[in-house]
């Protein structure tokens, strides 16, 4: 390092939050500074403090919270003990900051345009008179095309990506020297999302800003930052340089989190903490599903023809397999589990399960149809796919109780069983929902899904709404489970990097229809559509390992 | 973008043409209770002193021995006409004493929600600024205290205390004095009215009597009205754009009106028109606790002696008050809200 | 099984703690209770015949004989003030049940199956609500008939679209919810599913409503009364005694107005401070 003074500079800071079960540290001690112009990462998982350091810097905590200790320094100035009136003019013109779900973080009823006027006349960086000018400017600083015109767009009119833009363009204007952004790309498409961290960094260092970028996503912060702090439960573990974070990762929990963060080499076993062999998998059989030209088609309000949310697709899933669909949001992907799993009617084409067409039968009559206990799925959040009101135990019993002729004792047992499967402890199949972790919750809803024995199992981006370490857990229960019981997967998500590890086959749906299909190395290796090789690329990819 | 205006007029065009059904809905309603349910309707019409011959010929007479559909047709007619029968106890036309006294009661209705609109939103305001604190506190209290006054309670209360134990009050009789004239009919609200005469002691007069009543019915509609300040301006306060304008350094008062207190304005907005339904009826009670000659007042001397055609003509104004009430409310939401398009 | 058994258990647990935790609740349990039990044995406690008059001793303040004073016939206040604690309940707990049911299950429906039902429901229920809510209850008395069923009747017709939108909204939201898709898929049908998943978790809002509606029924009913429908005198009843007393307060008979106006109100207010209560007891998100 340089021995120019840091910019910022955060000093043994701890907040504390006042919670009806009395005060909660959310962070301790924590200490971290900036120079100009450097770019730094701060990554965790979801509760490790992250966000919270960031808005004790701007003192926009909420109102429970409150620093109890430490120091914060901006460019020589003690951030903890200015007061409000000087902080009004640091926030937005000295500190600027950018959140996630961008839609959400613009004022709904006002034009965009404004709101960038707003902070412009704030910061007192345009009259009255020029102001409107200055905020096409800024508009036109981040790339919104037609700038003029989108300063009238209200925050409903514009997709996620341009929100994104807009924000920026709020924070930017008044050229602050530092700009925190936290996960500022969460919730967008891999695509979207690559387009936004280009602009940040182009914007920042551009201006010879320096930037704080918090993630949960270790390859995003080794693809934009200079340097890492890895914080866990409020306190920092590690500090160190992107190569040398990524050569040789000091704390255990680095070395954990590294591990299971998939990366293009690492095969599934790899994301473990400790080694183990590598599951076998059965020989495939004969096709389980066939699926022959499946529409589904939805009216549109104001058109006369109804949009096609899947369009004529084909493929089959044998037995055994595990098949990838892969795409982004809006791409009818959801669209295709709802149909399979007969939630949804057809609009036309054939389904055929074990050789019969389930398409034929209403999704309203499938519930008592014997193939039902056959076709299952595991879905993607956790905690909203379980009854907040039921045990554990009831919601993994629920299956059996409808489908299976077992006796309560034998259902008992065969909970019990199934718990130890899926790695749940015993004790807590009498919990509720609310009482059980995240990866807790998505091992309930793994065991009911298997309940039945299953031949096929959709998993809906079972592991969207999971920390990095429990992902790897889970991706690899569902391995160990796809190998002992020999059953089919279709995994729907959008991430290819969770794919790659996971599954056989993959397809690549856009706007309804598949664009490619292929054996998973073929595809990710050498894509043949031009929209593939454009995913491909958007993935951040944390540099290789040696742990 | 601002929706253009040519689609902004269609959008509202729309709204009004929602209305239809429910006016529609309003009339088949009004229509029923006097035919269809239990009890002879030509009794009622007929009045107290009737006999058995006399209801019978009044049976006839009003076509209640034909089949519903066509009693419904014609009574369809006579609204059509403007016509919505005879009052039995005083023999002018319901019609023509309802519009009378229309706007006594809509001087107080407006007067009381005026009020509390003035107390309860500043209140709402400032106890969701200062979540869990003594204003907080004493915001729920009045909020649920308000609730649960029964208005004609309230009223009776204050008469003992203003007119009777202070003196302050004028008798709870009427809209004025009786020494004074009511003013030239313009708007039929003695308060314009008498500023147009320029009759400055029937002003005075006209104000001091719609004290106490407004007061009494704004109490009622406060409580709805403060409840849902707060509970939006604490809904948005949380949200993330206001976080957004906090790290852009905006101020606190910026804040609070420009971003929390318009976004908030719309929830509050929608709740206005569950307040006007509260307020019209509560309205009737505290008419009848003034002597305030409303045609809230006109339906319960009605009732008494079961003047039907008068009582049914009252539900009937009512409900299309209201339905214009919440038009108009729903009007003022599709100016502020641009997301509100077309059929939504 | 021990988790079973453990489950009303921490429930109870739950209750103390709500009730410990905030004093208003506490209070406002004890008024109900209070209020409970002077509509069932109110009647057998009282010192004098709420109906006997007594021209003598007509429109005495409060004093040690007659606690709240005696009206213009010279009955005791006091009795008629407790007696008419049951017939007031009973109004609302009357037409609330019957609204919460008939509009619990209009509600389901519309919110559940969508379409046809959907619109025919939500039709009927903007027609009610397109009047005045109390507007239309004093049409409905008048038309129907001077009797207490028909002013149940007509509080449980106000209230019936406050239930139905309610279920409505917390049904919709959650007919697609990843634990009612999960059902579906464990095989059961539409009707279980309704019952037994959705239902449920729609329930704490709507108890919450259900008490603050109790509030609102009974000043309905007493309004209706004050106004001449519904209950005739001499029965007891608050609305009533509150009109007989308004003739009575421009010459300073405050008591008859007062006391029977009291009651009316700290019943309401003990009914709108269980709502907030309930609110806390109810959400399992915070019973640990």
């Amino acid at each position: 390092m340089t021995a120019t003074a840091p910019l910022l500079a955060i000093e043994d800071l701890t907040v504390e939050f006042a919670t009806r079960r009395g005060t909660v540290r959310a962070i301790e001690q924590v200490s971290l500074s900036i120079t100009r112009g450097e770019t730094l990462g701060v990554v965790g998982e979801s509760g490790s403090g992250k966000s919270v350091s960031a808005y004790s810097v701007l003192q926009i905590l909420d109102r429970a919270g409150r620093i109890a200790q430490g120091s914060i320094q901006f460019s020589g100035m003690r951030l903890d003990q200015a007061s409000e009136r000087t902080l009004l003019d640091i926030r937005g013109r000295e500190i600027s900051m950018i959140f996630q779900n961008p839609r959400a973080a613009l004022n709904p009823i006002k034009p965009v345009g404004r709101q960038i006027e707003d902070v412009l006349l704030q910061h007192t960086l345009a009259a009255r008179s020029n102001v409107r000018n200055e905020a096409i400017k800024a508009l036109k600083a981040v790339r919104i095309a037609d700038p003029e015109q989108r300063y009238h767009a209200y925050p409903f009119e514009l997709s996620g990506g341009m929100c994104q833009r807009v924000v920026i363009a709020i924070a930017l204007a008044c050229r602050p020297q530092l700009l925190i952004a936290d996960e500022p790309t969460t919730g967008l498409d891999v695509t979207t999302q690559k387009a936004v961290m280009e602009l940040v960094v182009e914007l920042t260092h551009e201006r010879r800003m320096a930037s704080i970028l918090i993630t949960h996503d270790l390859g995003l912060a080794a693809a934009y930052c200079d340097r890492i702090v890895v914080m866990e439960q409020g306190k920092i573990v590690e500090s160190a340089q992107v190569s040398t974070l990524f050569q040789a990762p000091q704390h255990p929990y680095t070395q954990r989190l590294l591990r299971a963060t998939p990366r293009l080499d690492s095969r599934i076993r790899d994301l473990l903490p400790e080694p183990r062999p590598a599951p076998v998998f059965p020989p495939h059989g004969p096709p389980l599903l066939e699926v022959r030209d499946l529409v589904r088609e939805f009216p549109a309000r104001g058109q006369t023809s109804a949009v096609r949310a899947v369009d004529s697709i084909s493929f089959t899933v044998h037995q055994g397999e595990s098949l990838g669909l892969v795409g982004e949001s809006g791409c009818g992907k959801s669209t295709t589990s709802a149909m399979l799993m007969r939630l949804l009617d057809t609009s036309s084409g054939q389904i055929l399960f074990k050789g019969e067409d389930i398409a034929a039968v209403p999704a309203a009559r499938f519930a008592r149809h014997p193939l039902r206990g056959k076709l299952q799925m595991v879905f993607q959040d956790p905690t909203d796919s379980l009854n907040p009101r039921w045990t554990a135990e009831r919601s993994i019993a629920d299956p059996l109780l409808r489908l299976s002729n077992l006796s309560r004792r034998q259902r008992r047992l065969r909970v019990q069983e199934l718990a130890e499967r899926v790695g749940l402890p015993l004790n807590l199949l009498g919990r509720f929902p609310h009482q059980l972790s995240g990866g807790q919750k998505s091992r309930v809803g793994i065991a009911r899904a298997i309940a039945l024995d299953p031949d096929l199992v959709v998993l809906d981006e079972p592991t969207a709404a999971l920390d990095v370490s429990v992902q790897a857990v889970v991706l690899n229960l569902l391995a160990d489970l796809r190998a002992d019981l020999g059953m089919s997967y279709l995994f729907i998500t959008h991430d290819l990097n969770v794919v790659r590890l996971i599954c056989d086959r993959v397809m690549v749906m856009q706007a309804g229809v598949i664009l490619e299909h292929g054996s998973t190395e073929q595809v990710l290796s050498r894509p043949e559509q031009a929209y593939t090789r454009t995913l491909l690329a958007a993935i951040p990819h944390p540099p290789p390992v040696q742990v | 973008m601002p929706l253009p205006l040519p689609q902004r007029l269609r959008a509202i065009g729309y709204r009004l043409l929602q209305a239809v059904p429910v006016i529609f809905g309003i009339i088949v309603i009004t229509f029923l209770l006097t035919r269809a349910l239990p009890g002879d309707p030509a009794v009622y019409f007929a009045g107290p002193a009737a006999d058995e011959r006399s209801i019978a010929e009044i049976r006839a007479q009003l076509g209640l021995d034909r089949p519903l559909p066509v009693q419904f047709w014609h009574y369809l007619g006579d609204l059509a006409r403007g016509d919505l029968g005879t009052s039995i106890s005083t023999g002018q036309p319901v019609i023509h004493e309802l519009m009378t006294r229309l706007p006594a009661s809509l001087e107080l209705t407006l007067a009381a929600l005026l009020f509390a609109v003035l107390v309860a939103v500043p209140l709402g305001i400032l106890a969701a600024t200062r979540p869990d604190t003594w204003v907080d506190h004493l915001c729920r209290f009045i909020v649920t205290a308000g609730v649960s006054l029964p208005t004609f309670f309230t009223g009776l209360l204050l008469v003992y205390i203003f007119y009777f134990l202070l003196g302050w009050a004028p008798p709870p009789m009427g809209r004025l004095d009786i020494l004074y004239l009511s003013p030239e009919r313009v708007t039929g609200f003695y308060l314009i009215d008498a500023v147009i005469a320029g009759e400055y002691a029937v002003w005075r007069s006209a104000a001091a009597h719609l004290v106490l009543p407004a007061l009494t019915l704004g109490l009622f509609t406060l409580a709805p009205i403060a409840r849902m300040t707060r509970a939006a301006m604490l809904q948005i306060l949380a949200s993330d754009f206001i976080r957004t304008a906090r790290a852009a350094g905006l101020t606190r008062r910026k804040i609070l009106i420009a971003y929390a207190f318009r976004n908030a304005l719309l929830p509050v907005i929608t709740t206005l028109g569950m307040v006007f339904s509260f307020a019209l009826g509560a309205n009737v009670l505290v008419e009848k606790v003034f002597a305030w000659p409303g045609i809230g007042s006109y339906a319960v001397e009605a009732l008494v002696v079961s003047d039907y055609a008068a009582v049914q003509g009252f539900v009937l104004a009512m409900a299309l008050l209201f339905v214009m009430l919440n038009l108009v409310i729903d009007l003022t939401y599709t100016l502020i809200d641009p997301r509100v398009r077309l059929g939504d | 099984m021990d988790t079973l058994a453990s489950r009303p258990n921490t429930l109870g647990r739950h209750f103390l703690y709500v009730l410990s935790s905030n004093p208003v609740t506490a209070i406002a349990f004890a008024l109900f209770a209070l209020i409970v039990l002077t509509g069932v044995f109110g009647p057998l406690l009282v010192p004098y015949d709420p109906l006997a008059t007594h021209s003598a001793r007509a429109l005495e303040p409060p004093s040690w004989d007659h606690w709240f004073g005696t009206d213009h016939l010279g009955r005791d206040v006091f009795s008629r003030v407790v007696v008419a604690t049951r017939l007031d309940l009973l109004i609302s707990v009357a037409a609330v049940s019957l609204s919460f049911v008939l509009g619990s299950l209009m509600g389901a429906l519309a919110g559940f199956f969508g379409g046809w039902a959907d619109r025919i429901i939500g039709r009927v229920l903007d027609t009610v609500m397109a009047f005045p809510l109390f507007v239309l209850a004093m049409g409905i008395v008048a038309a129907a008939g001077n009797t207490i069923e028909n002013i149940i009747i007509a509080t449980a017709i106000i209230n019936l679209p406050f239930y139905a939108r309610m279920v409505r909204a917390e049904v919709n939201i959650r007919r697609n919810a990843g634990f009612v898709q999960a059902a579906r898929l464990s095989g059961n049908l539409d009707w279980r599913v309704l019952a037994t998943q959705i239902f449920p978790n729609a329930l704490p809002p709507i108890m919450v409503q259900l008490s603050l509606n109790m509030g609102w029924a009974i000043l309905n009913a007493a309004g209706l009364s004050f106004i001449g429908l519904g209950v005739r005198p001499p029965t007891p009843e608050w609305g009533i005694m509150v009109a007989e007393g308004a003739n009575f307060i421009v010459s300073g008979e405050w008591w008859l107005t007062l006391f029977p106006g009291l009651a009316l109100m700290l019943a309401v207010f003990t009914f709108n401070l269980l709502g907030d209560g309930l609110r806390d007891l109810v959400d399992p998100q915070r019973r640990t």
